[in-house]
């Protein structure tokens, strides 16, 4: 039984160049179903099988990256017990009153380390999934592309991966699943707050806050290789796979937003639970770790981010 | 279709006026400039043209500034050849954003 303070990813805030090719690409092409627009100009997006009303967030902006990842917190006392621990830690937080974006409670937003923003909330409106909640079915109608059944994890990219770590595990309440070591310095950390393989991963890179992946779970390897013909349809840039993860031991594939934001489909993984140790993988066995099947780094996998 | 000359490797290729620069060169399976994410965000194909006409997609401000972009630098990616071209492969911009450690917010 787990008793987290942080139930799961909740939703990520990714900038983008163009903002109707890249609700095209997140609608027609991965599947996601349009639930609201506010009046920035902001596009709220989810995930056919989640109930809440959004995992991702889009704006147009002269830059792609990433705004903040959010995390849903299990209360609102939790959360204001959360801010309060955040703030004792040395970290600044800053409250965002409900209603700033649509369908979300009020938020505590602070900066990792590793340069990145997140965001914790405990309220978020339900939209549902598309069938009752009574006698349900199996799957909504409808779907369009990859459909992803719901947001998975986001890989970010900074210095600091250690500090960041430390954060999420003496603070936020998450267990380090898996890591890369080089000798004694920690270059990457796979975190989970819940019984999944990862919630979030901190990977190294020299600048701080730059955005790795946002990943989107799929039922099987199956349905990893149906959107690897989806994405080849729709002339999408492919990066990596499909292929098999060492750490983690997901099916995968990687491949851009039109706008150079990078995205994962992902099945399977392992179940996590609290009590099993940490796995660590050495710097020389890292192509192993990362690519499985192929056992090399990809050209672009480490040096490519937003 | 336009000829395009990478003047610090030597390479050259055809372009087809529908085509961006790097798809030009990946499907002819040529080389010379370096393929990131294919959508003007990461920065890893910026070039800078030295001679010849293109028009241009949005590209990230991160890597190209509207001097930069007005002096002919460019994202591979997002540049449609209007005629023949010699460009020059810059690559990724050494950023000025690299963060020194313990940069916590509040200390």
């Amino acid at each position: 039984m787990n008793n987290k303070p942080i139930s799961r990813p909740g939703h990520v805030a990714l900038r983008v160049l163009d903002l109707d090719e890249s609700i095209h690409h997140y609608v027609d092409v991965l599947g996601l179903i349009e639930t609201g627009r506010d009046s920035q100009g902001r596009v709220y997006l989810k995930a056919w099988d989640e109930h809440d009303h959004h995992c991702l967030i889009l704006r147009e902006a002269d830059s792609p990256g990433m705004d903040y990842m959010a995390f849903k917190v299990v209360s609102e006392s939790e959360l204001k017990r959360l801010a309060q621990a955040i703030e004792d830690y040395g970290i600044s937080t800053e409250w965002i009153k409900a209603g700033e974006s649509l369908a979300t409670g009020e938020r505590v937003r602070f900066t990792a380390p590793t340069g990145h923003v997140f965001e914790l909330y405990a309220h978020k409106d339900i939209y549902g999934n598309g069938m009752p909640t009574t006698n349900p079915g199996i799957q909504a109608q409808n779907l369009k592309g990859i459909h992803p059944s719901r947001f998975d994890h986001c890989a970010l990219m900074g210095n600091g991966v250690e500090e960041s770590y430390r954060l999420f595990k003496d603070v936020l309440g998450f267990d380090l699943t898996e890591q890369v070591v080089d000798g004694e310095n920690m270059m990457a950390a796979f975190m989970s707050c819940s019984n999944k393989p990862h919630d979030v991963a901190f990977i190294f890179a020299e600048e701080k806050g730059k955005f790795h992946h946002m990943s989107f779970f799929v039922d099987s390897w199956a349905q990893v290789l149906a959107a690897a013909d989806i994405i080849a349809n729709h002339d999408v840039s492919h990066e990596v796979g499909p292929t098999r993860h060492g750490i983690t031991r997901g099916e995968t594939m990687y491949f851009f937003d039109p706008s150079g934001n990078r995205n994962e489909v992902f099945s399977g993984g392992y179940i996590w639970y609290s009590d099993r140790p940490t796995l660590t993988w050495t710097t020389d066995e890292l192509p192993r770790a990362i690519f499985f099947t192929e056992r090399k780094l990809s050209e672009t996998f480490f040096k490519v981010m937003t | 279709m336009h000829l395009i000359r990478i003047m610090n490797s030597n390479e050259q290729f055809y372009c087809d006026v529908e085509k961006n620069l790097l798809q030009g060169m990946q499907s002819l399976a040529r080389k010379g400039i370096p393929v990131g994410c294919r959508g003007g965000g990461c920065g890893i194909c910026r070039i800078k043209v030295q001679k010849g006409l293109y028009d241009c997609k949005r590209m990230s401000r991160d890597h190209v500034s509207e001097i930069e972009q007005a002096d002919g630098i460019a994202l591979a990616c997002r540049l449609y050849p209007k005629s023949d071209l010699d460009i020059e492969v810059l690559g990724l911009k050494t950023s000025k954003k690299i963060c020194t450690h313990n940069e916590k917010e509040g200390n």
